[in-house]
C-alpha cells in the first residue's frame, strides 16, 4: 500500500510551449480513491500516464510512498494498469494464468502459490484454481485477468476511462462494482474519466483539471457544495449549475425584480460592481406570482417524483436558459411564464472577471 | 440491407456490399465464410471471401472500428509491416431494424502464418528464438515512428517466411497509439508488455505439450528484450570518435546497411576544438536489400530474401560479366536466364506452398546441400528437379494458412463486473 504524490508536476510537450500539466501538486492517500476528472485537453490522462512512468516529468517529482519514481521505468514502479489487455492461455489453469507473472519475475513457488490463493479467495475463484479457462463463464474470465494484476500486489491501480467502451447501462452497474472491489481490495487507486457523474459516483475524492491546472480536488460533496471557481461549479453537477451575470445592488445582488442578500464584505472582495451567480436546479424557487427573475417556460421534463423545467431568460442582452427542479406533479408548462428565486443559502458568488469563489459554501 | 449501411474503404471494391453485413459475424453462412476456426478472443474475427481474396472482418464498437482503420492507414503509408485496412462499416442494422456491431475488414495477407502454424509438433527453440528477433524488428520500427503498440504479442503479429529468418506484421492495431515521438517509459512499457505476454505464449505451449523441452520460455521471452535494445542503440545510439576516425562513418553506414536499414539522415557534430565528431542516425528506413533488388528487377520481396536473391545476383555477375558496370543490364538477364525459369518450372498445383522467393532461397540451400553430398557443382536445374519431388511436394499450402482455433483467449470489452463483487 502507498499514498501517491504529485510535487509540482510538469508536462511540456516536445514542440509545445503551454504545459499539457502544469505544476501539479496532489496527494492520494493509502488506499484512497481517487478520481481525476476534467475535459479533453485537460491533462487528466497525462498526469495518469506521467505516474505510470509513459510520460517524462519535465519539471517536479512524482512519488510512489516514499519512493522518487520520477525517473523509473514503469516496471519498476509497482503499479498496475487495470483493464490492460490481459490474455487468458488456454492450456494454462486458472492458478497458472494468474501467476505466471510472478514466475518469470522470479518469484519462488510457494511464495507463487500463497498469493495467487489470496487473490482466488478474494475473487471467489478458488474452487476453480486447477481449471482451464475454456471451463469458466464470462465473468470468471474477467476475474481471473484481474487476478493477474492483483497477485503482483501492485501499490497502486491505474485506469485510464476503463468504461468508455461500454454502453450507458453496463457503464452505470460497472462502476458501482469496480468501486466496490477497490474497497475490498484496499489499493491506492487513481482512476481517470471525462464524466463527472462517473467521478462522482466512485471517487473517495476527485480532482477537477482543465488546462493542465488542477482547478480542485476534494470529497464529491466538497465539489458539489463549495466549488472553488465558476469551472468547478459548471463542470460537477447534472443538470449543470444555473451560472448567469447579476448586478450588485443594496445589501445583495439583483435577481430580476428580487434583491438577494449578499453580506457587504463579499462583495467588495470583487472587481467591478457585477458577480456571476450559481444556482444548482434543486436551489431555485419557481413562483408564478411575487418577485423575481421572469423565466419563459420552453420544457418540462417528468421523472416520476420530480420534473426539471428547462426555460430562458434575458440577461444584459443576451439569452440565458435555466434549468429547476421542480414537483414532478404539480408544475407549470410549456409556454408558462414564471418567476424564479433562489435559495438564498445556496447561492454561489463568482468573481466575472477571475472566476473564483467570492462567499463562502454553506454546507447542510 | 439497411438503407443508412456506412461504408468507408480504402478500396472501391464493390463486392464489400455483397457480404451479408444485416446478420451478425456468428451466423454468416458457411458460403461467405472462408474458414471456421473461430477464437474467442476479445471480439469476434471471421475470415470472407471478397472478390477473390480474403478479408478478415473484426465485430468491433465504430468508434474503436473508425480509430483502428485510421491506424493501420496511417501505419501503412509510413511503409510499416501490418495487415492492410480494406474498409470500416458502420450503421448496421438487422432486418428488423436492431443495431448490430461495426466491423473492421482488413486483408488477409497472403503466406503470412500465425506463429501457432510455424511448427508441426512443437516449437522449437531456434524458431521461437527468431520469431521473437523478427518482433524485435518490427517493434523497433513501430516505436522508430512514434507508435505505441501496448499489446505486444506473438498472437497479435503474423510472420512471413524470409529465407530461413521471419519477417513479422502487426495484426492487432485496437490498443495502439501514434505519437510525435514516444518517451523511454512508453517504450519500455512496450516491452515488458511484449516480454510478459511472450512467456504467456510460450508457457502455455509447454503447457500444451506444444513447446519443445529445450526451450525456457522465460529465456526466451527475456530475448525480445535484448534484441530490440541491440538494435535500438544501432539505429538510434550516437557515436564518438576522434576527428581522425572519420571511417566510423562509413562504418556505421555499412553496419546498418548490414541490418537492412538505409540512413536518411544522419546528424553529424564536431565539437568546439573540432578534435572530436559526433554522429547519430536522425531518420533510417528499413528495406535496403529490398529497395535495391526492386530497384533493379522489379521484385518486391522481403528482406532477407532480397539480401539472399542480391547475393546471387552479384555472383551471377561475377561470373558472367566480371568489370560490367551496367548493373540493370545484368540484373535484367539474371531475372530472365535465372530466376523466372525457376519460377515458371514450379508446378500449378504447388505454386500455393510458398512464395517465389522462398522457394528461390530454399532452392539454394537445396542445391548446396546437394553438391556438398555428392561432393560436386550440381546444376540449378538437375537441384531443381530434386527440391520439387523431395522438398516442396510435401510441404502444406501456406498461402492462406488461418490462425488455429486455440488462440490465446483475449477478454470480451464488454467487461462485466457485476461478477467481481
Amino acid at each position: 500500500m502507498a499514498t501517491v504524490t504529485f510535487d509540482d508536476a510538469t508536462r511540456i510537450y516536445p514542440g509545445s510551449t503551454v504545459p499539457a500539466v502544469s505544476d501539479l501538486n496532489l496527494e492520494v492517500g493509502d488506499g484512497e480513491f481517487l478520481v481525476m476528472v476534467g475535459p479533453s485537453g485537460s491533462g487528466k490522462s497525462t498526469a495518469l500516464r506521467m505516474l505510470a512512468g509513459l510520460e517524462e516529468v519535465n519539471e517536479g517529482r512524482i512519488l510512489i510512498g516514499e519512493r522518487d519514481v520520477t525517473d523509473m521505468p514503469p516496471k519498476d514502479r509497482d503499479i498496475a494498469m487495470v483493464f490492460q489487455n490481459y490474455a487468458l492461455y488456454p492450456h494454462m489453469t486458472v492458478a497458472e494464468n494468474m501467476g505466471f507473472a510472478l514466475k518469470i519475475a522470479g518469484v519462488a513457488k510457494e511464495e507463487r502459490a500463497a498469493r495467487v490463493l489470496e487473490a482466488a479467495k478474494l475473487l471467489d475463484l478458488e474452487p476453480y484454481l486447477a481449471r482451464k479457462p475454456k471451463a469458466l463463464s464470462g465473468g470468471q474470465r474477467q476475474r481471473v485477468a484481474m487476478g493477474r494484476a492483483i497477485v503482483r500486489q501492485p501499490h497502486v491501480f491505474l485506469m485510464d476511462e476503463p468504461l468508455s467502451n461500454l454502453d450507458a447501462k453496463l457503464r452505470v452497474q460497472t462502476r458501482t462494482q469496480i468501486a466496490s472491489l477497490q474497497r475490498r481490495l484496499g489499493v491506492t487507486t487513481v482512476y481517470v474519466t471525462h464524466d463527472q457523474v462517473e467521478a462522482l459516483t466512485m471517487g473517495d475524492r476527485i480532482a477537477v483539471l482543465k488546462d493542465g491546472v488542477l482547478q480542485q480536488v476534494g470529497t464529491p460533496r466538497d465539489l458539489y457544495e463549495s466549488p472553488v471557481n465558476v469551472f468547478v461549479a459548471g463542470f460537477i453537477g447534472s443538470p449543470a449549475m444555473n451560472l448567469f451575470p447579476v448586478d450588485f445592488a443594496d445589501g445583495g445582488v439583483q435577481f430580476g425584480s428580487h434583491v438577494a442578500p449578499v453580506a457587504r464584505d463579499i462583495l467588495a472582495g470583487a472587481h467591478g460592481n457585477k458577480a456571476t451567480i450559481g444556482i444548482r436546479p434543486e436551489d431555485v424557487r419557481v413562483a408564478t406570482d411575487g418577485d423575481g427573475l421572469p423565466i419563459d417556460v420552453d420544457l418540462v421534463e417528468e421523472l416520476g417524483a420530480d420534473a426539471y423545467l428547462y426555460g430562458h431568460t434575458e440577461v444584459d442582452g443576451s439569452r440565458v436558459d435555466i434549468v429547476a427542479r421542480v414537483d414532478g406533479r404539480n408544475h407549470p408548462v410549456e409556454g408558462d411564464k414564471v418567476l424564479i428565486l433562489p435559495e438564498e443559502r445556496h447561492i454561489h458568488l463568482f468573481d466575472t472577471e477571475t472566476g473564483q469563489r467570492l462567499n463562502p459554501a454553506v454546507k447542510d | 440491407m439497411s438503407a443508412s449501411l456506412n461504408i468507408t474503404s480504402a478500396t472501391a471494391d464493390t463486392g464489400l456490399l455483397d457480404l451479408p453485413w444485416d446478420l451478425p459475424l456468428d451466423v454468416w453462412p458457411a458460403e461467405s465464410i472462408a474458414a471456421l476456426p473461430k477464437g474467442i478472443s476479445r471480439h469476434l474475427v471471421r475470415f470472407a471471401y471478397l472478390s477473390g481474396y480474403v478479408v478478415a472482418i473484426k465485430e468491433t464498437s465504430a468508434e474503436l472500428a473508425r480509430r483502428e482503420y485510421d491506424l493501420l492507414r496511417t501505419l501503412q503509408r509510413t511503409d510499416v509491416p501490418c495487415v492492410e485496412p480494406v474498409a470500416y462499416v458502420t450503421n448496421r442494422t438487422d432486418d428488423e431494424g436492431n443495431p448490430l456491431d461495426a466491423a473492421l475488414v482488413t486483408r488477409h495477407l497472403k503466406f503470412s502464418l500465425p506463429y501457432r502454424a510455424l511448427y508441426s509438433q512443437r516449437l522449437r527453440p531456434d524458431t521461437a528464438t527468431r520469431l521473437i528477433d523478427a518482433l524485435a524488428v518490427l517493434l523497433v520500427r513501430l516505436h522508430i515512428i512514434g507508435f505505441f503498440w501496448g499489446d505486444v504479442s506473438l498472437s497479435n503479429t503474423l510472420f512471413r517466411r524470409d529465407a530461413g529468418a521471419f519477417a513479422a506484421y502487426l495484426v492487432d492495431a485496437e490498443t495502439g497509439d501514434l505519437h510525435a515521438r514516444l518517451s523511454d517509459g512508453q517504450r519500455e512499457n512496450d516491452l515488458e508488455i511484449a516480454r510478459v505476454n511472450i512467456a504467456g505464449e510460450l508457457l502455455d505451449l509447454a503447457a500444451g505439450g506444444k513447446l519443445d523441452e529445450e526451450t525456457d520460455p522465460v529465456e526466451v521471452s527475456n530475448g525480445i528484450v535484448a534484441a530490440y535494445r541491440t538494435l535500438w542503440t544501432e539505429l538510434t545510439g550516437t557515436e564518438t570518435f576522434e576527428s581522425s576516425e572519420r571511417w566510423r562513418i562509413a562504418e556505421r553506414v555499412r553496419r546498418l546497411n548490414e541490418l537492412g536499414f538505409d540512413i536518411e539522415e544522419l546528424a553529424i557534430k564536431t565539437d568546439e576544438d573540432g578534435t572530436r565528431v559526433v554522429i547519430q542516425p536522425k531518420v533510417v528506413d528499413a528495406g535496403h536489400h529490398q529497395r535495391r533488388l526492386l530497384r533493379l528487377t522489379g521484385l518486391d520481396v522481403q528482406e532477407n530474401q532480397a539480401r539472399r536473391l542480391l547475393n546471387d545476383l552479384d555472383s551471377y555477375a561475377a561470373t558472367f560479366h566480371p568489370g560490367e558496370e551496367d548493373e540493370e543490364m545484368v540484373a535484367h538477364e539474371w531475372l530472365a536466364s535465372v530466376f523466372e525459369p525457376i519460377t515458371r518450372a514450379i508446378p500449378r498445383d504447388l505454386q500455393g506452398k510458398l512464395e517465389p522467393a522462398e522457394i528461390f532461397h530454399q532452392l539454394l540451400d537445396h542445391r548446396w546441400f546437394l553438391s556438398e553430398s555428392e561432393q560436386r557443382d550440381v546444376p540449378l536445374a538437375e537441384a531443381l528437379t530434386s527440391y520439387i519431388d523431395t522438398v516442396l511436394r510435401h510441404r502444406r499450402d501456406e498461402a492462406t494458412v488461418f490462425n488455429p482455433a486455440t488462440d490465446a483467449i483475449t477478454l470480451p470489452i464488454n467487461v462485466d463486473w457485476r461478477d467481481l463483487v
